[in-house]
């Protein structure tokens, strides 16, 4: 099950705790990957565990014209590319009222418009070989709101619409394109709470604990995989219960 | 004269997968060559990348039948 031998992947962000989790996840399954992100060093240590078929392509996907050269030079690397993650994203927080414009589009930049550039870009070697996996590393909070984080859950609301209306538009070409929507994991960003965030956190969670990331890298592996082809256009939310939607 | 309409043909049928021959000059893309507006927009890729051209959408629209596409494409590569 969830044999990935002989497929290609793009990971953005995959420096970080959840982007190195889906890297390492696909790569067990059989995968090739590229890695990419902003902090090189970072992804050299992810792609030295990882060893052979692995790829590091730094790249600011801030920049308008990276996603498009960034899917050129993985396609290159790699010969094709079978599935997309867009994983790579930030936070820019701060309450509605007090929020600076430059905070808005940071955050739709990088997490909203530079996965449509990614999706724009590899859908044309994914149309030809009639095949392609598109994921999308939402949230939880781009369906539920949360207080402090307009930016963030407008841009992950974002990509579960922009997500679907791919969805339809490729669906007879074997393509499919799907979200994971985690709740609250274990990273780097959740280290920094002291334990009384955390205990507040986890009044909000049935599970009673913070997943890990190697949670959210096996819903990733579902809907890369071929047994996940005739599941398009979905979110798949990984978090303990925290929202049933 | 004829090598760009061998050229387009060749793309045509390539991308719809049908018979060379039902690929004349009047077959119009979406009405006998069953094609769908996906395949269209391949189609206008496919031709841009075989005549290094850029055909902007609103000629791109106007591109029905394979005549069309011959003749957009000699009027914008013998203007370059």
């Amino acid at each position: 099950m969830f044999d990935l031998s002989g497929k290609t992947a793009l990971v953005t962000g995959a420096s970080g705790g959840i982007g190195a989790a889906i890297a390492t996840s696909l790569h067990r399954q059989g995968a090739t990957v590229a890695l990419t992100g902003t902090r090189e060093a970072a992804l050299q240590a992810v792609a030295a565990k990882l060893g052979e078929r692995c790829h590091v392509i730094p790249a600011n996907l801030a920049d308008p014209e990276a996603p498009a050269a960034l899917v050129k030079e993985a396609e290159a690397a790699m010969g094709s590319l079978d599935i997309l993650v867009n994983n790579a994203g930030l936070t820019r927080d701060g309450l509605l009222m007090r929020m600076k414009d430059e905070d808005w589009q940071t955050v739709l930049d990088v997490n909203l418009t530079a996965g449509f550039r990614l999706v724009r870009a590899v859908l044309r070697g994914m149309m030809k070989r009639r095949t392609g996996r598109i994921i999308g590393i939402t949230s939880v909070v781009g369906v539920t709101g949360n207080p402090g984080q307009a930016n963030y859950a407008a841009s992950k609301a974002g990509m579960i619409g922009f997500t679907k209306a791919t969805a339809l538009e490729v669906a007879n070409r074997n393509i499919t394109a799907n979200c994971v929507a985690p709740g609250f994991i274990e990273t780097a960003m959740t280290d920094v709470l002291d334990e009384k965030q955390r205990e507040t956190i986890l009044t909000k969670v049935p599970a009673g604990r913070l997943g890990q990331a190697d949670e959210i890298a096996a819903a990733v592996t579902y809907l890369a995989s071929d047994e996940a082809a005739y599941v398009t256009g979905q979110t798949l939310h990984v978090n303990g219960g925290m929202a049933m939607i | 004269m004829s090598d760009v309409a061998e050229r387009v043909k060749k793309i045509v049928v390539e991308h719809l997968g049908v018979e060379e021959d039902k690929v004349v000059e009047s077959a119009n893309f979406i009405e006998d060559l069953n094609a769908d507006s996906l395949d269209t927009v391949e189609l206008v890729m496919a031709f841009e990348e075989e005549f290094g051209t850029e055909i902007p959408d609103d000629a791109a629209e106007k591109i029905q039948t394979v005549q069309d596409a011959i003749d957009f494409i000699k009027k914008s590569t013998e203007g370059a």
